[in-house]
């Protein structure tokens, strides 16, 4: 194991572990996942003076503080996961992609970066075509985007949840599932995923030890 | 500290220069410069909100303003732009519209250093510089 890996896995360990915090504390906070694709999102971001962030997940107080305070980004916050809870509890699940057309309001690149998270897990492909092609639009040129994908099939039975990210640092974030009218849906291959987003090319692409893609997509410069 | 109670309606422009806790329903437009706004779980607020801080325990349709602190809790709700120097969101709070920490009136916090990106293979344009 490298002095780096040595390293970060002492400072999650003491950061978990301060304060005499037990499994409960963590299972409350959550999972901690080492990232190598945020750490990249955050340098294109940081690059540019007063950047713009359109995140579509849950609010997180903590990611809030970390975007805003700490990075100087201004924040835009459209929580999707609720449209999806919403369409699937009114049993609209199948017009979501006219659900979602004109849903994002921002106008034409206007946003240095999206976070994605794992919504387009969620998100059969007609409706995650309808959203990718938003997300291009409202990205400026050079801009960035990040979304986490699942591998696996979803597990049959197991009940619906969408995680609950909180950044840590830029190297760390934590999940936690959180409850979800929706389930999962089937995993879009890597060419799929790469049509989602037609307009925006796939900069760097990990696989993390859960076997989740994390894939950080960038708007080409005119 | 003044309370507006349950059964107040207003509509029209708050001002003053006292802490303020509203229990009841504001439309308009409500200012405190120089003291704190605390809007009440059951408080149904329809209003552009300057203050120096807001307590967000109600609902909340309209831009908030706050030259040091805007907090959302647990029941709390807002609906519109937020602009203050910190904002701190609770887990079952709602919120949606955009938050601009930069512009609240105090001095943004030193950005994070983090490492420049290795410029992407096929890509026509440098790779940006990170921000010192």
């Amino acid at each position: 194991m490298s002095e780096s890996a040595r390293g970060g896995f002492a400072s999650r360990f003491l950061r978990w572990g301060k304060g005499g915090e037990g499994r409960g504390a963590r299972e409350e906070r959550g999972e901690p996942l080492t990232t190598k694709a945020f750490g990249r999102f955050l340098s294109y971001l940081t690059a540019r003076e007063g950047p713009v962030l359109l995140d579509l997940g849950p609010v997180v107080g903590q990611n809030v503080a970390f975007f805003g305070e700490r990075l100087g980004c201004k924040l835009f916050v459209e929580d999707l996961f609720v449209d999806l809870d919403r369409a699937a509890k009114e049993g609209r699940g199948a017009e979501l992609p006219d659900l979602l057309r004109g849903r994002i309001t921002r106008e034409d690149a206007s946003v240095d970066g999206v976070l994605v998270w794992d919504l387009f897990d969620h998100l059969d492909r007609p409706a995650a075509a309808v959203l990718g092609e938003q997300l291009a639009r409202v990205l400026r040129p050079g801009g960035v985007l990040l979304g986490f994908f699942a591998s696996g099939a979803p597990t049959p039975g197991a009940s619906p949840t969408h995680m609950r990210y909180q950044v840590v640092d830029e190297k760390t974030i934590t999940q936690r599932p959180a409850p979800a009218a929706r389930p999962r849906q089937p995993a879009l291959n890597n060419r799929d995923i790469a049509r989602t987003f037609s307009g925006l090319t796939v900069s760097e692409s990990f696989l993390m030890r859960s076997q989740v893609r994390e894939i950080l997509f960038r708007k080409p410069q005119r | 500290m003044v309370q507006i109670g349950k059964s107040v309606v207003i509509k029209g422009e708050l001002s003053g220069s006292e802490d303020l806790t509203i229990e009841g329903q504001v439309e308009g437009k409500i200012e405190l410069r120089q003291n704190v706004l605390n809007i009440g779980p059951n408080s149904k607020i329809k209003a552009q909100i300057f203050a120096k801080q807001v307590v967000v325990q109600g609902e909340v349709i309209g831009n908030v303003t706050a030259s040091e602190k805007v907090d959302i809790r647990d029941a709390g709700s807002v609906d519109g732009d937020i602009t203050s120097p910190k904002v701190a969101i609770a887990e079952g709070a709602h919120f949606r519209g955009s938050i601009d920490m930069q512009r609240g009136g105090a001095k943004p916090a030193e950005p994070a250093k983090v490492a420049a990106p290795p410029a992407p293979a096929p890509a026509p344009a440098p790779a940006p510089a990170a921000k010192a």
